[in-house]
Formats: structure tokens, sequence, C-alpha cells
């Protein structure tokens, strides 16, 4: 047993002076090979953490959310509808939601206002989004002026900021009262823009779903278990969009490597020629040749999943910041929180570490087998 | 090259020296799967995101706040992207990141 370590050992020593004979060369490899992965696993890492994030934070959004809508578009919702519903068997709470958005031209940046009465605020009093504190420098105590439906500007005063944590959803929020709501966007009472349903049993929740479409032929229900799936499929969707736009580097890389593992040079088919001659067996050189392969991609996966996961988790995916953004001016700074997915991280390590190990062994193999004097001639 | 050789022989054996690499690369690999597992969403309290979806009904998140239609992906109609005007090409690069819906890339599948 010791004795097959050792001689594997052996080959690992030789392979390694070979390696090291082509530094250059090798080193090159290895770099482009690294930042392969590199961009695999980030893309990887940032979109399974942000789907597992997205599904933690949404898992308490509304059961229902019903939406009026008049001739194909979102409408406001009279409240009304609410004794109109009736009582509904399995809904334990049913409100409307206030809310609307406002386009900032200072910035340049839409915001989402939303009353909040759990806060009790004054009329003049609002809670902010940590992106619009950034973006328009304010913290509690000063004054955001917006205009309102009636043209005329309207000052609120910051009561606080809320919290950095929470930035994800709320990164471009106005929390306030709802007569100043009310009166910022001209809705008169008795209108909401959508009402929220909570069920607390989920098996009933397609039941309450269909009940609420005969009852309110006009409005539409939106299901939490929609919300949920419709993150998951812009995460799966973004995950594709990303790596179609890889494709080309990847493939680049392929040609790459099948051109540097599958064409022996011809130093390369001396050395196996002189190898040979001196006694060595042709399952000794593919063996040697296997670790030279195994040794480059092992490193470059390792080295490449280890930057991707600093370059997600610990400078907050940075490269994928422009892509994200869009045209937002409120992108929301959050750092992704770590999630690491086994069968991802073992598809990454097949797919990285195999194919260019194997394709290094053909060649070496065909060389190999032919006959040590014409290999070196 | 022998077993068991000085210290400096056995720094200088390439072998050695690889199996030092991996080491360190191996433990790497372990302390990031231990700090998933510690700070990961498993082991931590989403805190006060969930909370305010609780209190507010939010049903979004804050990702892509250029348009009312990619702000709010789950309260978009179903035509969001031409919602503005007839024909009006949607221009927003975040609607090139957000998928078609359900019912258009699979339409086997029942339309919500």
């Amino acid at each position: 047993m010791l004795q097959a370590i050792e001689r594997q050992r052996y080959f690992i020593d030789y392979s390694l002076s070979s390696l090291a004979r082509r530094r250059g060369k090798n080193l090159g490899l290895l770099t482009v090979y690294s930042l392969i992965v590199f961009l695999l696993a980030s893309v990887m890492l940032f979109t399974q953490s942000l789907r597992q994030e997205a599904a933690a934070i949404l898992k308490e959004a509304p059961e229902i959310l019903v939406q009026r809508i008049a001739a194909g578009r979102q409408d406001l919702i009279p409240a009304a509808y609410l004794e109109r519903m009736g009582s509904l068997r399995g809904v334990s709470e049913k409100r409307g939601r206030l809310w609307g958005y406002h386009f900032d031209p200072a910035i340049k940046a839409n915001y989402t206002l939303m009353t909040a009465d759990q806060h009790q605020l004054p009329p003049d009093g609002i809670l902010i989004g940590a992106g619009i504190a950034r973006a328009r420098g304010l913290g509690a105590g000063d004054f955001l002026s917006l205009r309102g439906n009636d043209g005329k500007p309207a000052a609120f005063r910051v009561e606080g900021i809320l919290p950095a944590e929470t930035e994800l959803i709320s990164s471009d929020l106005i929390l306030m009262a709802e007569p100043s709501l009310r009166a910022f966007f001209g809705i008169p009472d008795g209108l909401y823009t959508d009402l929220i349903l909570k069920v607390s049993n989920p098996r009933e929740v397609r039941k309450v779903a269909e009940k609420l479409t005969l009852l309110l032929p006009d409005t539409r229900p939106i299901l939490r278990e929609e919300i949920l799936r419709t993150y998951d499929a812009i995460f799966n969707w973004r995950e594709g969009v990303v790596f179609v736009l890889l494709m080309g580097a990847l493939l680049a890389f392929v040609i790459f490597a099948w051109d540097k593992a599958s064409g022996l040079s011809a130093e390369e088919r001396q050395e196996i020629g002189i190898l040979k001659a001196i006694g060595w067996e042709t399952g000794d050189v593919i063996r040697m040749k296997f670790w030279e392969g195994g040794l480059i991609s092992l490193s470059a996966f390792l080295l490449g999943y280890l930057l991707a996961y600093l370059h997600v988790f610990f400078a907050d995916g940075f490269l994928f910041e422009p892509v994200l953004k869009g045209w937002a001016t409120l992108y929301p700074a959050f750092r992704p929180r770590p999630v690491v997915d086994g069968l991802q991280l073992a598809t990454l390590f097949f797919f990285s570490v195999f194919p260019y190990t194997l394709a290094t062994l053909v060649p070496v193999w065909r060389a190999a087998i032919t006959d040590p004097d014409s290999v070196m001639r | 090259m022998v077993i068991g050789g000085s210290i400096r022989e056995r720094v200088a054996r390439p072998s050695n020296r690889a199996m030092a690499w991996f080491l360190g690369l191996g433990a790497l690999l372990s302390v990031s799967l231990a700090h998933a597992l510690w700070f990961g969403l498993d082991g931590a309290d989403p805190g006060h995101g969930v909370e305010l979806v609780r209190e507010l009904g939010l049903s979004d998140l804050a990702l892509f706040t250029e348009a009312r239609y990619t702000r709010h992906l789950s309260l978009a109609d179903s035509h969001a992207a031409f919602q503005d005007h007839p024909l009006a090409l949607d221009h927003f690069p975040t609607a090139s990141l957000a998928a078609p819906p359900e019912h258009l890339r699979n339409p086997h599948v029942a339309g919500d």
C-alpha cells in the first residue's frame, strides 16, 4: 500500500518538474482556467443566494393580493370591495393597501410611496429607505420636498431611515401616514391601490382565490406562491442569460484547453519517446500525464471557486452590479448571504476538472503506444 | 529524493509542496463551507426584512426600481413590457434579464 502511494508520489514529482519546465505556458493556462471557473462559480453563487434570500423574505408576503383590472390595466380598487367579499371562510385578515410611485427628477429615480399606519407618523413625517437616504444625502430630521399631484411642492420631515439590513425590499420606500399619501397623490377616501388577504391554511388559498374571481369578476387575485415562483423564475432566467453571455469566453477556453491538452508539442512527444526508451511503460506515461492534467484542473477549480466566494460574499459581487442595476438609480446596497448548494458545487467540480483531465489522456495514450524510436524522430 | 530524508529534502520534494498546496486550498474550501453554514440563510434569521414584509404586506424586492413593472414584477400585468402605449418597445435593460411569463415559455402549463 505504502509502496503504491510512494510510486504515485514519484509520478507527481516527475509531473510537477515537467510542468515547471514549461512554467510560463502552464501558469497562463492555470490563470485562464481559474478565471473561467471564477466567472461560472460567481454567477452560480450569486443567483443561488438571491433566490434563497427572495424566498426567505417573501415567504411572509400576503397570501392573496387583489387588484382591480379596468380595460386591461390595474386600477384603484374601492374599499367597498372588502364588504362585497363578505366573510370568506379561511380568510383571517383583509385590508386595503395604499401605495404608488413617484418620479423624483432631482436624482432621476422612482420612489415607492406607501402608507404605514403601524408607525403612527405625523402628517408631514416620513420614513425613508436607505437607498433614498444615500442618493439624496438625507438623515433623520432633514426635509424632503416632492412635487405633489396638485403641482405644489410638499415638504416632508424625515422621521427615520428604515434599517439598512432591509434594503433589499425597502431601498426605494417612503412610508407616510394615510391622509398625507391620499393628499399627495389626490386619491379620494374609499379607494385603495390593492387589497391583501391573509389565509391561515395554505390549502384554502386557491379555493379563496376562485371564490374571489366569482364574487368580484373585475379583479385579479395574485397568490403568494405565484410571487415566489416569479422570483425563482427570474433568477433562473438571469443565471441563464449570464451563462449565455459567458458562452463565448467558455468556448474560447474549450478550444484553448483542447488545443493545449490534445495536441502534443514536438517536445512533449520527444519526452514520451525518451521515457519509453528508458523503460517506462505505456501505463506509467499515462499516469504521469493524468497527474499533470489533474493537478492543473483541480488547482483551477479550487482557486476559481474560492475567488468567486470572496467576490460574491465579501466584495458584494461588484462585477455583477452593473448588470443587475440596469437603469435603476436606487440600487439596494446589500451583501448576499452565503449559500452553497452541494449539488451545484459537485456539478461545477465535475465539469471543470474531468473534461480537461480526460482530454490530456487521449493524445498521450496515442503517442505512448507508438514505437519510441518513431516518436523521438 | 529518498523516503524519510532530511527536512530540507522533504520540503524540496515537489509532491510534498503540491500536497501542502492542496491541503491549504482544501482547508480554505472547508472554511468557506463552514462560513456558508454559519452565516448563511439556514443559520441566520432574515430579521427585520421579514417583519417589514409582514407589516406592510410587501410583495417584491427593490432590485429593479427603474420602471413600475420591473419594481413590482409579481404585480405587473401579463403584457407589462408594452403597457405604456401601443407598440411601445421595452427599453429597460432589466426586462432582458427578467423571464417572460410562465405561460409563454411553457404553453403546456395551464395559465394562472
